[in-house]
Protein backbone atom coordinates (compact mmCIF):
# COMPACT_ATOMS: atom_id res chain seq x y z
CA UNK A 1 0.00 0.00 0.00
CA UNK A 2 1.37 3.39 -1.00
CA UNK A 3 0.41 6.14 1.43
CA UNK A 4 1.06 9.87 1.13
CA UNK A 5 0.76 11.75 4.44
CA UNK A 6 0.36 15.53 4.44
CA UNK A 7 2.21 17.20 7.30
CA UNK A 8 1.76 20.87 8.06
CA UNK A 9 4.30 22.81 10.04
CA UNK A 10 2.60 25.12 12.54
CA UNK A 11 3.83 27.41 15.34
CA UNK A 12 4.25 25.52 18.59
CA UNK A 13 1.07 25.23 20.57
CA UNK A 14 2.33 27.40 23.45
CA UNK A 15 3.73 30.14 21.17
CA UNK A 16 3.15 33.73 22.17
CA UNK A 17 1.52 35.21 19.09
CA UNK A 18 2.00 38.76 17.90
CA UNK A 19 0.04 40.34 15.07
CA UNK A 20 2.05 41.70 12.12
CA UNK A 21 2.15 45.42 11.26
CA UNK A 22 -0.35 45.02 8.43
CA UNK A 23 -2.79 43.34 10.84
CA UNK A 24 -3.16 40.53 8.31
CA UNK A 25 -1.44 37.60 10.03
CA UNK A 26 1.02 36.88 12.83
CA UNK A 27 4.65 37.93 12.99
CA UNK A 28 6.66 34.88 12.07
CA UNK A 29 9.93 36.12 13.57
CA UNK A 30 11.10 34.28 16.68
CA UNK A 31 8.56 31.48 16.35
CA UNK A 32 9.41 27.84 16.83
CA UNK A 33 7.49 25.23 14.89
CA UNK A 34 6.21 21.71 15.19
CA UNK A 35 4.18 19.15 13.23
CA UNK A 36 0.48 19.96 13.34
CA UNK A 37 -0.99 17.71 16.03
CA UNK A 38 -3.52 15.69 14.02
CA UNK A 39 -1.04 15.36 11.11
CA UNK A 40 1.35 13.57 13.48
CA UNK A 41 -1.41 11.03 14.17
CA UNK A 42 -2.01 10.67 10.42
CA UNK A 43 1.70 9.87 9.99
CA UNK A 44 1.56 7.29 12.77
CA UNK A 45 -1.54 5.70 11.20
CA UNK A 46 0.33 5.48 7.88
CA UNK A 47 3.41 3.92 9.49
CA UNK A 48 1.26 1.33 11.27
CA UNK A 49 -0.57 0.43 8.02
CA UNK A 50 2.79 -0.03 6.31
CA UNK A 51 4.04 -2.27 9.12
CA UNK A 52 0.93 -4.41 8.75
CA UNK A 53 0.53 -4.56 4.98
CA UNK A 54 3.87 -3.43 3.54
CA UNK A 55 4.26 -0.64 1.03
CA UNK A 56 5.60 2.87 1.18
CA UNK A 57 4.97 5.99 3.26
CA UNK A 58 5.69 9.36 1.67
CA UNK A 59 5.83 12.48 3.84
CA UNK A 60 4.56 15.57 2.04
CA UNK A 61 4.87 19.11 3.32
CA UNK A 62 3.94 22.41 1.72
CA UNK A 63 5.76 25.55 2.75
CA UNK A 64 9.07 27.42 2.87
CA UNK A 65 12.50 25.85 3.50
CA UNK A 66 11.83 25.50 7.24
CA UNK A 67 9.18 22.79 6.65
CA UNK A 68 11.98 20.40 5.66
CA UNK A 69 12.45 19.80 9.38
CA UNK A 70 8.94 18.32 9.48
CA UNK A 71 9.72 16.02 6.56
CA UNK A 72 13.02 14.98 8.16
CA UNK A 73 11.23 14.20 11.42
CA UNK A 74 8.77 12.00 9.50
CA UNK A 75 11.63 10.24 7.69
CA UNK A 76 13.32 9.62 11.03
CA UNK A 77 10.11 8.09 12.39
CA UNK A 78 9.99 5.70 9.44
CA UNK A 79 8.59 7.39 6.34
CA UNK A 80 10.41 6.26 3.19
CA UNK A 81 10.83 9.51 1.32
CA UNK A 82 9.72 13.11 1.25
CA UNK A 83 7.95 15.55 -1.04
CA UNK A 84 8.59 19.23 -0.35
CA UNK A 85 6.27 21.62 -2.19
CA UNK A 86 7.98 24.99 -2.17
CA UNK A 87 7.42 28.12 -4.21
CA UNK A 88 6.89 31.80 -3.38
CA UNK A 89 3.61 31.34 -5.28
CA UNK A 90 2.52 29.10 -2.37
CA UNK A 91 3.01 31.80 0.29
CA UNK A 92 -0.60 33.00 0.60
CA UNK A 93 -2.62 29.91 -0.21
CA UNK A 94 -6.08 29.37 1.24
CA UNK A 95 -7.49 25.88 1.80
CA UNK A 96 -8.44 25.50 -1.86
CA UNK A 97 -5.01 26.55 -3.13
CA UNK A 98 -3.21 24.30 -0.65
CA UNK A 99 -5.47 21.40 -1.59
CA UNK A 100 -4.91 22.02 -5.31
CA UNK A 101 -1.14 22.01 -4.77
CA UNK A 102 -1.20 18.86 -2.67
CA UNK A 103 -3.57 17.17 -5.14
CA UNK A 104 -1.24 17.93 -8.05
CA UNK A 105 1.77 16.51 -6.21
CA UNK A 106 -0.10 13.44 -4.98
CA UNK A 107 -1.51 12.71 -8.43
CA UNK A 108 1.94 13.00 -9.95
CA UNK A 109 3.39 10.50 -7.48
CA UNK A 110 0.40 8.15 -7.32
CA UNK A 111 -0.98 6.58 -4.14
CA UNK A 112 -3.53 4.26 -2.57
CA UNK A 113 -4.24 6.46 0.46
CA UNK A 114 -3.79 10.18 0.98
CA UNK A 115 -3.93 11.09 4.68
CA UNK A 116 -4.12 14.46 6.41
CA UNK A 117 -4.87 15.55 9.95
CA UNK A 118 -8.44 16.66 10.45
CA UNK A 119 -7.60 20.33 11.01
CA UNK A 120 -4.56 22.57 11.28
CA UNK A 121 -3.81 24.34 14.53
CA UNK A 122 -3.13 27.67 12.79
CA UNK A 123 -5.72 28.40 10.07
CA UNK A 124 -8.02 25.66 11.26
CA UNK A 125 -9.79 25.30 7.92
CA UNK A 126 -10.48 21.57 8.36
CA UNK A 127 -10.97 21.40 4.60
CA UNK A 128 -7.70 20.68 2.80
CA UNK A 129 -8.04 16.89 2.62
CA UNK A 130 -11.68 17.03 1.56
CA UNK A 131 -11.02 19.57 -1.20
CA UNK A 132 -8.05 17.51 -2.42
CA UNK A 133 -10.33 14.47 -2.65
CA UNK A 134 -12.83 16.41 -4.76
CA UNK A 135 -10.11 17.77 -7.06
CA UNK A 136 -8.69 14.26 -7.46
CA UNK A 137 -12.15 12.77 -8.07
CA UNK A 138 -11.69 10.38 -5.14
CA UNK A 139 -13.92 9.28 -2.25
CA UNK A 140 -13.08 10.51 1.23
CA UNK A 141 -14.05 10.38 4.88
CA UNK A 142 -13.29 12.84 7.69
CA UNK A 143 -12.52 12.58 11.42
CA UNK A 144 -11.28 9.03 11.02
CA UNK A 145 -10.51 7.00 14.17
CA UNK A 146 -9.51 3.64 12.65
CA UNK A 147 -8.64 2.19 9.23
CA UNK A 148 -8.99 -1.44 8.14
CA UNK A 149 -8.22 -2.82 4.71
CA UNK A 150 -10.94 -4.75 2.90
CA UNK A 151 -10.97 -6.56 -0.43
CA UNK A 152 -10.60 -3.83 -3.04
CA UNK A 153 -11.23 -1.09 -0.55
CA UNK A 154 -10.89 0.26 2.92
CA UNK A 155 -13.18 0.52 5.92
CA UNK A 156 -12.82 3.47 8.27
CA UNK A 157 -14.38 4.36 11.58
CA UNK A 158 -15.67 7.92 11.60
CA UNK A 159 -16.30 9.93 14.74
CA UNK A 160 -19.74 11.52 14.68
CA UNK A 161 -21.23 13.97 17.16
CA UNK A 162 -22.76 13.16 20.52
CA UNK A 163 -20.65 10.03 21.13
CA UNK A 164 -21.66 8.20 17.95
CA UNK A 165 -19.35 6.43 15.51
CA UNK A 166 -19.87 4.88 12.11
CA UNK A 167 -17.97 2.46 9.89
CA UNK A 168 -17.86 3.47 6.23
CA UNK A 169 -16.43 1.37 3.40
CA UNK A 170 -15.17 2.77 0.11
CA UNK A 171 -12.85 1.86 -2.76
CA UNK A 172 -9.22 2.98 -2.91
CA UNK A 173 -7.56 5.27 -3.80
CA UNK A 174 -9.21 7.40 -1.13
CA UNK A 175 -8.51 10.41 1.08
CA UNK A 176 -8.94 10.44 4.86
CA UNK A 177 -8.60 13.12 7.51
CA UNK A 178 -7.36 11.67 10.80
CA UNK A 179 -8.49 12.55 14.33
CA UNK A 180 -5.92 13.30 17.04
CA UNK A 181 -5.32 10.69 19.72
CA UNK A 182 -6.25 7.59 17.66
CA UNK A 183 -2.89 5.88 18.16
CA UNK A 184 0.27 6.28 20.21
CA UNK A 185 2.88 8.41 18.51
CA UNK A 186 6.37 6.97 18.16
CA UNK A 187 9.54 8.94 18.66
CA UNK A 188 12.37 8.94 16.18
CA UNK A 189 15.15 6.59 17.26
CA UNK A 190 18.82 7.41 16.79
CA UNK A 191 18.91 4.71 14.13
CA UNK A 192 15.91 6.30 12.45
CA UNK A 193 17.54 9.71 12.49
CA UNK A 194 20.70 8.28 10.90
CA UNK A 195 18.69 6.36 8.28
CA UNK A 196 16.71 9.50 7.43
CA UNK A 197 19.84 11.26 6.22
CA UNK A 198 20.00 8.87 3.26
CA UNK A 199 16.34 9.24 2.33
CA UNK A 200 15.27 11.33 -0.64
CA UNK A 201 13.38 14.61 -0.31
CA UNK A 202 12.08 15.69 -3.70
CA UNK A 203 11.34 19.38 -4.18
CA UNK A 204 8.50 20.48 -6.43
CA UNK A 205 7.50 24.03 -7.38
CA UNK A 206 4.41 25.48 -9.08
CA UNK A 207 5.82 24.98 -12.57
CA UNK A 208 6.74 21.35 -11.90
CA UNK A 209 3.21 20.76 -10.59
CA UNK A 210 1.61 22.56 -13.54
CA UNK A 211 -0.16 25.05 -11.26
CA UNK A 212 -1.12 28.46 -12.64
CA UNK A 213 -1.89 31.69 -10.77
CA UNK A 214 -5.65 31.33 -11.33
CA UNK A 215 -5.74 27.95 -9.55
CA UNK A 216 -3.75 29.29 -6.61
CA UNK A 217 -5.62 32.62 -6.25
CA UNK A 218 -7.34 32.72 -2.85
CA UNK A 219 -11.10 32.26 -2.81
CA UNK A 220 -11.30 33.68 0.69
CA UNK A 221 -9.26 36.54 2.06
CA UNK A 222 -8.39 37.58 5.58
CA UNK A 223 -9.24 41.28 5.95
CA UNK A 224 -7.82 41.63 9.43
CA UNK A 225 -6.54 39.64 12.37
CA UNK A 226 -7.05 40.72 15.97
CA UNK A 227 -7.21 39.49 19.52
CA UNK A 228 -10.74 38.42 20.45
CA UNK A 229 -12.72 41.06 22.27
CA UNK A 230 -14.15 40.11 25.59
CA UNK A 231 -17.80 39.69 24.79
CA UNK A 232 -19.26 39.55 28.25
CA UNK A 233 -19.40 41.61 31.41
CA UNK A 234 -18.77 39.24 34.26
CA UNK A 235 -20.60 39.92 37.51
CA UNK A 236 -18.30 38.82 40.31
CA UNK A 237 -20.24 37.69 43.35
CA UNK A 238 -18.56 38.39 46.67
CA UNK A 239 -19.17 37.25 50.20
CA UNK A 240 -18.99 34.04 52.19
CA UNK A 241 -19.69 30.77 50.41
CA UNK A 242 -23.25 30.71 51.75
CA UNK A 243 -23.95 34.35 50.89
CA UNK A 244 -22.42 34.02 47.42
CA UNK A 245 -24.45 30.86 46.77
CA UNK A 246 -27.67 32.60 47.79
CA UNK A 247 -26.92 35.62 45.61
CA UNK A 248 -26.05 33.39 42.65
CA UNK A 249 -29.29 31.39 42.89
CA UNK A 250 -31.30 34.59 43.15
CA UNK A 251 -29.58 36.03 40.04
CA UNK A 252 -29.95 32.79 38.06
CA UNK A 253 -33.64 32.76 38.91
CA UNK A 254 -34.60 36.40 38.46
CA UNK A 255 -31.95 37.87 36.16
CA UNK A 256 -30.78 35.05 33.91
CA UNK A 257 -34.09 33.16 34.28
CA UNK A 258 -32.54 29.74 34.02
CA UNK A 259 -34.62 28.25 36.84
CA UNK B 1 -28.73 36.24 -11.23
CA UNK B 2 -27.84 34.62 -7.95
CA UNK B 3 -29.94 35.86 -5.10
CA UNK B 4 -31.04 34.95 -1.61
CA UNK B 5 -29.74 32.88 1.27
CA UNK B 6 -30.09 29.10 1.38
CA UNK B 7 -29.75 27.25 4.70
CA UNK B 8 -28.80 23.59 4.92
CA UNK B 9 -30.99 21.62 7.35
CA UNK B 10 -29.31 18.56 8.85
CA UNK B 11 -31.21 15.65 10.34
CA UNK B 12 -30.57 12.19 11.64
CA UNK B 13 -33.03 9.48 12.64
CA UNK B 14 -36.04 11.72 12.05
CA UNK B 15 -34.75 14.59 14.17
CA UNK B 16 -33.54 17.95 12.93
CA UNK B 17 -30.13 18.86 14.31
CA UNK B 18 -30.77 21.81 16.61
CA UNK B 19 -27.67 23.52 15.24
CA UNK B 20 -29.49 23.88 11.91
CA UNK B 21 -31.90 26.32 13.57
CA UNK B 22 -28.92 28.42 14.58
CA UNK B 23 -28.06 28.62 10.88
CA UNK B 24 -31.70 29.52 10.12
CA UNK B 25 -31.46 32.31 12.71
CA UNK B 26 -28.23 33.55 11.12
CA UNK B 27 -29.97 33.57 7.73
CA UNK B 28 -32.94 35.52 9.13
CA UNK B 29 -30.62 38.16 10.60
CA UNK B 30 -28.33 38.47 7.58
CA UNK B 31 -31.27 38.27 5.17
CA UNK B 32 -33.04 41.14 6.93
CA UNK B 33 -29.91 43.29 6.87
CA UNK B 34 -29.04 42.59 3.24
CA UNK B 35 -32.68 42.51 2.11
CA UNK B 36 -32.33 38.96 0.81
CA UNK B 37 -34.89 36.18 0.67
CA UNK B 38 -34.12 33.20 2.90
CA UNK B 39 -34.84 29.58 2.14
CA UNK B 40 -33.87 26.22 3.55
CA UNK B 41 -33.18 22.82 2.01
CA UNK B 42 -33.56 19.31 3.41
CA UNK B 43 -32.04 16.30 1.65
CA UNK B 44 -33.12 12.75 2.43
CA UNK B 45 -35.90 10.26 2.04
CA UNK B 46 -39.30 10.77 3.62
CA UNK B 47 -38.46 14.23 4.94
CA UNK B 48 -41.98 15.71 4.54
CA UNK B 49 -42.67 16.06 8.25
CA UNK B 50 -39.24 17.58 8.88
CA UNK B 51 -39.87 20.09 6.08
CA UNK B 52 -43.20 20.96 7.69
CA UNK B 53 -41.40 21.62 10.98
CA UNK B 54 -38.86 23.92 9.33
CA UNK B 55 -41.66 25.63 7.38
CA UNK B 56 -42.92 26.92 10.72
CA UNK B 57 -39.97 29.31 10.76
CA UNK B 58 -39.90 32.63 8.98
CA UNK B 59 -38.47 31.60 5.61
CA UNK B 60 -39.59 32.19 2.06
CA UNK B 61 -39.37 28.56 1.04
CA UNK B 62 -38.33 25.16 2.28
CA UNK B 63 -37.00 22.92 -0.47
CA UNK B 64 -37.05 19.16 -0.17
CA UNK B 65 -34.97 16.71 -2.17
CA UNK B 66 -36.03 13.07 -1.89
CA UNK B 67 -33.97 10.15 -3.14
CA UNK B 68 -33.29 6.60 -2.04
CA UNK B 69 -29.59 7.40 -2.41
CA UNK B 70 -30.00 10.10 0.25
CA UNK B 71 -31.64 7.85 2.85
CA UNK B 72 -28.33 7.71 4.73
CA UNK B 73 -25.91 10.61 4.73
CA UNK B 74 -22.84 10.21 2.50
CA UNK B 75 -20.54 13.01 1.35
CA UNK B 76 -20.88 11.86 -2.28
CA UNK B 77 -24.68 11.72 -2.25
CA UNK B 78 -25.10 15.01 -0.41
CA UNK B 79 -22.57 16.89 -2.55
CA UNK B 80 -24.02 15.68 -5.85
CA UNK B 81 -27.60 16.46 -4.82
CA UNK B 82 -26.80 19.79 -3.14
CA UNK B 83 -24.85 20.99 -6.19
CA UNK B 84 -27.95 20.50 -8.32
CA UNK B 85 -30.07 22.31 -5.71
CA UNK B 86 -27.70 25.27 -5.96
CA UNK B 87 -27.91 25.24 -9.75
CA UNK B 88 -31.72 25.31 -9.54
CA UNK B 89 -32.17 27.77 -6.65
CA UNK B 90 -29.20 30.04 -7.51
CA UNK B 91 -28.55 31.40 -4.01
CA UNK B 92 -25.97 34.10 -3.37
CA UNK B 93 -25.09 32.71 0.06
CA UNK B 94 -25.31 29.19 1.49
CA UNK B 95 -25.31 28.97 5.29
CA UNK B 96 -24.73 25.87 7.40
CA UNK B 97 -24.03 24.92 10.98
CA UNK B 98 -20.42 23.77 11.34
CA UNK B 99 -21.28 20.22 12.39
CA UNK B 100 -19.23 17.09 11.76
CA UNK B 101 -21.52 16.27 8.82
CA UNK B 102 -21.04 19.71 7.27
CA UNK B 103 -17.28 19.45 7.79
CA UNK B 104 -17.48 16.16 5.91
CA UNK B 105 -19.24 17.33 2.73
CA UNK B 106 -19.33 21.15 2.53
CA UNK B 107 -15.68 21.64 1.47
CA UNK B 108 -16.25 19.07 -1.31
CA UNK B 109 -19.47 20.76 -2.41
CA UNK B 110 -17.88 24.22 -2.48
CA UNK B 111 -14.78 22.90 -4.31
CA UNK B 112 -16.98 21.17 -6.91
CA UNK B 113 -18.29 24.66 -7.76
CA UNK B 114 -14.78 26.18 -7.57
CA UNK B 115 -15.80 28.14 -4.47
CA UNK B 116 -14.46 28.57 -0.97
CA UNK B 117 -16.18 27.57 2.24
CA UNK B 118 -15.59 30.13 4.97
CA UNK B 119 -15.86 27.60 7.76
CA UNK B 120 -16.39 27.55 11.51
CA UNK B 121 -17.34 31.23 11.78
CA UNK B 122 -18.48 32.74 15.07
CA UNK B 123 -20.19 35.87 13.74
CA UNK B 124 -20.56 38.28 10.87
CA UNK B 125 -20.44 41.96 10.04
CA UNK B 126 -21.87 43.83 7.10
CA UNK B 127 -19.22 45.99 5.45
CA UNK B 128 -19.88 47.84 2.19
CA UNK B 129 -23.12 45.94 1.75
CA UNK B 130 -21.48 42.52 1.94
CA UNK B 131 -20.97 39.91 4.62
CA UNK B 132 -17.65 39.68 6.44
CA UNK B 133 -17.30 36.55 8.55
CA UNK B 134 -15.32 36.15 11.74
CA UNK B 135 -13.35 32.94 12.23
CA UNK B 136 -11.16 31.85 15.08
CA UNK B 137 -7.58 31.03 14.16
CA UNK B 138 -4.78 29.55 16.23
CA UNK B 139 -7.35 27.58 18.22
CA UNK B 140 -9.21 30.68 19.35
CA UNK B 141 -6.18 32.71 20.38
CA UNK B 142 -6.86 35.13 17.51
CA UNK B 143 -9.84 36.13 15.41
CA UNK B 144 -9.81 36.80 11.67
CA UNK B 145 -12.37 38.70 9.61
CA UNK B 146 -12.69 36.86 6.32
CA UNK B 147 -14.41 37.69 3.04
CA UNK B 148 -15.29 35.13 0.40
CA UNK B 149 -13.97 36.41 -2.92
CA UNK B 150 -15.07 35.83 -6.48
CA UNK B 151 -18.48 34.90 -7.83
CA UNK B 152 -21.42 33.76 -5.74
CA UNK B 153 -22.64 31.51 -4.30
CA UNK B 154 -20.51 31.91 -1.22
CA UNK B 155 -20.47 29.22 1.45
CA UNK B 156 -20.29 29.95 5.17
CA UNK B 157 -20.59 27.64 8.17
CA UNK B 158 -21.14 28.87 11.73
CA UNK B 159 -19.71 27.29 14.86
CA UNK B 160 -22.34 25.76 17.13
CA UNK B 161 -23.58 28.30 19.66
CA UNK B 162 -22.83 31.34 17.49
CA UNK B 163 -26.55 32.10 17.05
CA UNK B 164 -29.61 31.40 19.13
CA UNK B 165 -31.75 28.76 17.42
CA UNK B 166 -34.56 29.43 19.89
CA UNK B 167 -34.75 33.02 18.65
CA UNK B 168 -35.82 31.98 15.15
CA UNK B 169 -38.79 34.03 14.06
CA UNK B 170 -41.87 31.93 13.34
CA UNK B 171 -43.59 32.06 9.99
CA UNK B 172 -45.22 30.03 7.28
CA UNK B 173 -42.91 28.95 4.50
CA UNK B 174 -43.96 27.32 1.28
CA UNK B 175 -42.61 23.77 0.85
CA UNK B 176 -41.34 22.96 -2.62
CA UNK B 177 -39.99 19.63 -3.85
CA UNK B 178 -36.95 19.69 -6.13
CA UNK B 179 -35.79 16.85 -8.35
CA UNK B 180 -32.15 15.88 -8.75
CA UNK B 181 -30.37 13.22 -10.78
CA UNK B 182 -28.52 10.93 -8.41
CA UNK B 183 -27.71 7.32 -9.20
CA UNK B 184 -26.82 4.88 -6.45
CA UNK B 185 -23.53 4.02 -8.18
CA UNK B 186 -22.37 7.65 -7.92
CA UNK B 187 -22.18 7.19 -4.14
CA UNK B 188 -18.88 5.50 -3.33
CA UNK B 189 -19.17 5.46 0.47
CA UNK B 190 -21.14 2.62 2.06
CA UNK B 191 -22.04 3.68 5.59
CA UNK B 192 -23.03 1.21 8.30
CA UNK B 193 -25.38 1.96 11.18
CA UNK B 194 -24.31 4.60 13.70
CA UNK B 195 -23.31 3.22 17.07
CA UNK B 196 -22.14 4.33 20.48
CA UNK B 197 -19.02 2.91 22.02
CA UNK B 198 -19.74 3.36 25.68
CA UNK B 199 -22.87 2.04 27.26
CA UNK B 200 -25.39 4.73 28.26
CA UNK B 201 -23.43 7.36 26.36
CA UNK B 202 -25.05 10.70 26.93
CA UNK B 203 -25.86 13.42 24.42
CA UNK B 204 -24.90 16.53 26.34
CA UNK B 205 -25.81 18.76 23.40
CA UNK B 206 -29.47 18.33 24.29
CA UNK B 207 -29.11 19.10 28.02
CA UNK B 208 -30.56 22.45 29.13
CA UNK B 209 -28.49 22.56 32.33
CA UNK B 210 -24.88 21.38 32.68
CA UNK B 211 -22.60 21.29 35.70
CA UNK B 212 -19.01 20.77 34.53
CA UNK B 213 -16.07 19.89 36.69
CA UNK B 214 -12.34 20.38 36.12
CA UNK B 215 -8.95 19.82 37.60
CA UNK B 216 -9.80 21.94 40.66
CA UNK B 217 -11.73 18.99 42.10
CA UNK B 218 -8.32 17.41 42.85
CA UNK B 219 -9.44 13.82 43.56
CA UNK B 220 -12.00 11.43 42.15
CA UNK B 221 -13.74 10.98 45.50
CA UNK B 222 -14.42 14.72 45.62
CA UNK B 223 -16.66 14.41 42.54
CA UNK B 224 -19.50 13.53 44.89
CA UNK B 225 -20.14 17.15 45.88
CA UNK B 226 -20.45 18.14 42.22
CA UNK B 227 -22.72 15.18 41.50
CA UNK B 228 -24.95 16.28 44.37
CA UNK B 229 -25.15 19.78 42.95
CA UNK B 230 -26.04 18.44 39.50
CA UNK B 231 -28.70 16.19 41.01
CA UNK B 232 -30.22 19.08 42.96
CA UNK B 233 -30.38 21.20 39.80
CA UNK B 234 -31.57 18.39 37.54
CA UNK B 235 -28.46 19.04 35.45
CA UNK B 236 -26.21 16.73 33.45
CA UNK B 237 -22.66 16.40 34.72
CA UNK B 238 -19.78 17.12 32.35
CA UNK B 239 -16.04 17.58 32.62
CA UNK B 240 -12.91 19.07 31.13
CA UNK B 241 -10.39 16.80 29.47
CA UNK B 242 -8.08 16.00 32.44
CA UNK B 243 -11.01 14.51 34.39
CA UNK B 244 -11.86 12.15 31.53
CA UNK B 245 -8.22 11.34 30.75
CA UNK B 246 -7.94 10.17 34.37
CA UNK B 247 -11.09 8.05 33.90
CA UNK B 248 -12.79 9.85 36.78
CA UNK B 249 -15.72 10.39 34.43
CA UNK B 250 -16.37 8.62 31.10
CA UNK B 251 -15.15 10.19 27.85
CA UNK B 252 -18.68 10.92 26.72
CA UNK B 253 -18.93 13.55 29.47
CA UNK B 254 -16.05 15.55 28.04
CA UNK B 255 -16.70 19.09 26.80
CA UNK B 256 -14.30 20.83 24.44
CA UNK B 257 -12.52 20.49 21.15
CA UNK B 258 -11.94 16.78 21.62
CA UNK B 259 -15.28 16.21 23.31
CA UNK B 260 -18.77 17.56 22.83
CA UNK B 261 -19.75 21.11 21.94
CA UNK B 262 -22.68 22.35 23.95
CA UNK B 263 -24.78 25.49 24.26
CA UNK B 264 -27.12 24.90 27.21
CA UNK B 265 -29.26 27.43 29.05
CA UNK B 266 -26.87 27.23 31.98
CA UNK B 267 -23.27 26.04 32.11
CA UNK B 268 -21.85 25.98 35.59
CA UNK B 269 -18.08 25.44 35.56
CA UNK B 270 -16.59 24.18 38.80
CA UNK B 271 -12.80 24.21 39.18
CA UNK B 272 -12.27 24.69 35.43
CA UNK B 273 -9.59 27.23 34.51
CA UNK B 274 -10.85 27.61 30.95
CA UNK B 275 -8.17 26.47 28.50
CA UNK B 276 -9.20 27.37 24.96
CA UNK B 277 -9.73 23.68 24.12
CA UNK B 278 -12.45 23.66 26.77
CA UNK B 279 -13.90 27.08 25.98
CA UNK B 280 -14.58 26.24 22.34
CA UNK B 281 -16.91 23.50 23.53
CA UNK B 282 -19.10 25.63 25.80
CA UNK B 283 -18.73 29.34 25.18
CA UNK B 284 -22.01 29.44 23.26
CA UNK B 285 -23.90 28.63 26.45
CA UNK B 286 -26.56 31.19 27.24
CA UNK B 287 -25.53 31.74 30.86
CA UNK B 288 -22.11 30.76 32.16
CA UNK B 289 -21.23 30.56 35.85
CA UNK B 290 -17.65 29.98 36.98
CA UNK B 291 -16.51 28.94 40.41
CA UNK B 292 -12.74 28.97 40.73
CA UNK B 293 -10.16 29.88 43.34
CA UNK B 294 -7.98 31.72 40.81
CA UNK B 295 -9.42 35.17 40.00
CA UNK B 296 -7.20 35.31 36.88
CA UNK B 297 -8.55 32.07 35.40
CA UNK B 298 -9.59 32.60 31.73
CA UNK B 299 -12.99 31.03 32.44
CA UNK B 300 -13.98 34.31 34.12
CA UNK B 301 -13.47 36.14 30.82
CA UNK B 302 -16.48 34.43 29.31
CA UNK B 303 -18.53 33.93 32.48
CA UNK B 304 -21.70 35.91 33.18
CA UNK B 305 -21.40 35.25 36.91
CA UNK B 306 -18.23 34.44 38.78
CA UNK B 307 -17.44 33.35 42.30
CA UNK B 308 -13.80 33.43 43.32
CA UNK B 309 -13.55 30.98 46.17
CA UNK B 310 -12.96 27.50 47.46
CA UNK B 311 -15.19 25.15 45.50
CA UNK B 312 -15.27 22.75 48.44
CA UNK B 313 -17.19 25.45 50.36
CA UNK B 314 -19.13 27.11 47.55
CA UNK B 315 -20.48 23.96 45.85
CA UNK B 316 -22.16 22.47 48.97
CA UNK B 317 -23.56 25.91 49.83
CA UNK B 318 -24.97 26.19 46.32
CA UNK B 319 -26.51 22.70 46.55
CA UNK B 320 -28.21 23.66 49.81
CA UNK B 321 -29.49 26.92 48.31
CA UNK B 322 -30.96 25.15 45.25
CA UNK B 323 -32.63 22.51 47.39
CA UNK B 324 -34.13 25.34 49.45
CA UNK B 325 -35.42 27.05 46.29
CA UNK B 326 -36.96 23.84 44.97
CA UNK B 327 -38.68 22.85 48.20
Amino acid sequence: MKIIVCLKQVPKNDSILRINDAGSWIQDRDLTYEINESDAYALEAALQLKEKHGGEVIALSLGPARVQSVIKEALARGADRGLHLEDTAFDQLDAFGAAATIAAAAEGDGFDLLLTGLQSDDHGYAQTGVIAAELLGLPHATIVMDLQTEDGGIKVKRELEAGFFQWVTMPVPAVFTIQSGINTLRYATLKGIMAAKKKEIKKLDAAALGLDAATLAPKQQIKRVYFPQKSKQTQMIEGTAAAAAATLVEKLKNEARVF
Amino acid sequence: MANGILVFIEHVEGQINRASYEAVRAAQLIGAQLNQETSAVILGQGVGSLAAEVAGKKLNRVYTVESGSLSSYTPDGYSIAFKQVIEQVQPALVLMAHTYEVRDFAPKLAASLQRALVGDCIGYKIEDGAGVFTRQIFQGKLSADVVPTGDTPHFVSFQIGSFRGDECEAGQAEVQALTVNLDADQVRQQPEARFKEAKAAVDLTQAPLIVAVGRGIKEQKNLEIVQKLAAAMGAEIAASRPICDNDWLPMDRQIGSSGQTVAPKLYLAVGISGAIQHLVGMKGSRTIVAINKDAEAPIFEIADYGIVGDLFEVVPALTAEIEKMKS
